[in-house]
């Protein structure tokens, strides 16, 4: 199913021609609103008035996190605070947080897009969504809950955390899609287990999983361990929250990106260069519809591919692939660069281990060590202590094999790796650079 | 003529080996027979106990990763030589011992071994069939 027939299956032309009127009009719009795009704008030498064609746009300059920092916190909105109805902010967990703002219309467009989003990932208005994303500043909880309100499905805002219960509404209320984080979904299928309820007597059809990267292994983890077909979103709060991007349960290969309201670019994060199609590097993204707060060329740092090949489904709009890491939790150590994604791609295709880890990093005598830390479960367990150490020695030789970098692997115990209610913490780097 | 073990992973950690003896306490489960294997990293705790299916439930249910295996329990003369004797014969019959622990009790005048071998069930026959003791899991529970 298409939820907005029309705008999701433009001819390329079309859609591009929308493109340019839009990005035009906001170009303009933060030009004579925002002080911080006025300013950005002049260093470079150029005015809105330069657009004639997309191709132009690559001339004017990125917006960075740093930026919206440094305009905390309201800095960057480009209307006045009477027309601002909602704000969110990030957990700024590496610094100040990040404040975004919506204008009653904003959050209009949010909600078709979230509404276009569950739809792909195979809702409609007959199913009851169990919204396990946590409600609050976070976009995530808000963002599927409206989006669900405007499909005209049932929604459980159940939100992040107190798990028991969720598993009893899940029971009891026959919830037929989910949407949570990868990693709360599989706590999710534990929890379950532990409480002795089967997710194959459950009535879910579809999972919507986001807002942290997952690799395709898990993908497998995830729907054999909780009996659905997982499907994949993408979003972050500074270009609108959730609904930015959307797998279409059909193909289950790429999210579509909702290009009539955001352009995005891929370029090469050493030197800003745009790249072709088919290339992989840094996603930007330009939001061509908000009014509050319009971002321009912001630089996600999330590291994907753009493939513009038509989709079964119906989709004209260009899809991204499953974003493989992040530009800043790309660890380098002793030279090489390592994403925690490859490390979970590795640990997943070794049999009996379960995507549970954690990357502790160090530098000892000026040298960076990577530990990996890997639960135990029944299935890899031995009575024999050499069955174990040569499990932790396959480990360390594959993640040598494909990444080129020596790890100490250490088995710990099931659940001594810090289950977290929302995004999960994979990297822990004690070094003092 | 197996005997049950059941296996622990346990963490390098203070307390932790505590943490197993204390969920068994509660739950009135008799240790019969023990050994530790560890590393720098982990250790794995081997036991014979008196209830196998409740001490699995319950170390299960206090979040331990819990294996059950089978081993043989043999009756060893106690006596210089007795233990080598049992080892030499499985020796030539190319089965190997991957570990073995004593068990606590004597069974009559005779020692208690538990061993875990690659090859079970041609090593219980082996031993039979030279007149040494396998004792079954029903008594070795109780012993």
């Amino acid at each position: 199913m298409i939820y907005d027939i029309e705008f999701e299956t433009l001819p390329r032309e079309a859609l591009s021609a929308i493109q340019l009127r839009r990005l035009r009009a906001t170009l303009e719009r933060v030009y004579a609103t925002v002080p911080f795009y006025r300013k950005r704008f002049e260093e470079a030498g150029i005015t809105p008035n330069d657009i004639h064609s997309l191709e132009d746009f690559q001339r004017f300059p990125f917006t960075t996190k740093q930026d919206l920092r440094d305009n905390y916190p309201f800095g960057m909105f480009a209307v006045p605070m009477d027309n601002v109805v909602r704000i969110h902010a990030s957990s700024g967990t590496t610094g100040q947080p990040t404040v975004v703002g919506y204008t009653a219309r904003d959050i209009n467009t949010w909600s078709v897009l979230m509404a276009r989003a569950l739809t792909a990932g195979g809702a409609g208005r007959r199913d009851i969504i169990h919204n396990a994303y946590g409600y609050g500043l976070f976009t995530g909880g808000l963002g599927v809950h409206y989006g669900a309100e405007k499909l005209g499905a049932s929604v459980i805002p159940v939100s992040g955390g107190n798990t028991k219960r969720q598993i009893i509404i899940m029971r009891d209320f026959g919830p037929t899609i989910l949407t949570a984080t990868p990693s709360y979904a599989l706590h999710l299928a534990e929890e379950a287990e532990e409480m002795g309820v089967s997710f194959q007597n459950l009535k879910f059809k579809y999972g919507i999983f986001g807002a942290e990267p997952w690799s395709e292994q898990m993908r497998q983890e995830i729907e054999r361990k909780l009996h659905l077909k997982a499907v994949d979103i993408y979003g972050l709060s500074e270009i609108i929250g959730p609904g930015v991007a959307a797998e279409c349960h059909e193909a289950q290969n790429g999210l579509h990106i909702f290009e009539d309201h955001f352009i995005p670019e891929i370029i090469d994060p050493a030197t800003g260069n745009v790249l072709p199609y088919g290339e992989t590097g840094e996603l930007v993204f330009t939001s061509i519809t908000k009014e509050a707060f319009p971002i321009i060329r912001y630089r996600t740092r999330d590291i994907t591919t753009l493939n513009p090949e038509p989709c079964i489904c119906g989709r004209t709009l260009v899809r991204m692939k499953k974003v493989s890491g992040r530009t800043d939790d790309m660890l380098i150590i002793r030279g090489v660069n390592v994403f925690p994604s490859q490390i979970e791609s590795v640990l997943m295709e070794i049999e009996g281990i379960e995507p549970h880890y954690q990357l502790v990093v160090d530098r000892v005598d000026n040298l960076d060590t990577l530990t990996v830390l890997v639960e135990i479960s029944d299935r890899s367990f031995s009575d024999e202590v050499k069955v174990l150490q040569q499990l932790e020695r396959k480990i360390s030789f594959s993640i040598k094999e494909y990444l080129g970098v020596s790890a100490r692997v250490k088995l710990v115990e099931p659940k001594a790796i810090a289950r977290s209610q929302g995004k999960a913490v994979r990297v822990i780097d004690n070094r003092k650079i | 003529m197996q005997v049950k073990q059941i296996s622990v992973f346990l963490e390098n950690k203070a307390g932790r080996l505590s943490e197993v003896t204390a969920v068994l306490a509660e739950t009135g489960i008799n240790i019969r027979a023990l050994s530790v294997a560890d590393t720098s990293d982990f250790g794995v705790l081997r036991l014979i106990v008196n209830d196998n299916q409740k001490a699995l439930e319950t170390l299960k249910n206090n979040g331990f990763s819990v294996g059950i295996t089978d081993v043989v329990a043999v009756e060893v003369p106690d006596k210089p030589g007795g233990l080598h004797l049992i080892l030499d014969l499985l020796h030539r019959a190319q089965i190997n011992v991957e570990y073995m622990y004593a068990f606590v009790q004597q069974s009559g005048n005779n020692a208690v071994m538990i061993f875990r071998f690659d090859h079970i069930d041609e090593a219980i026959t082996l031993l039979q069939e030279n007149g040494l003791t396998v004792v079954e899991g029903s008594k070795v529970y109780a012993l």
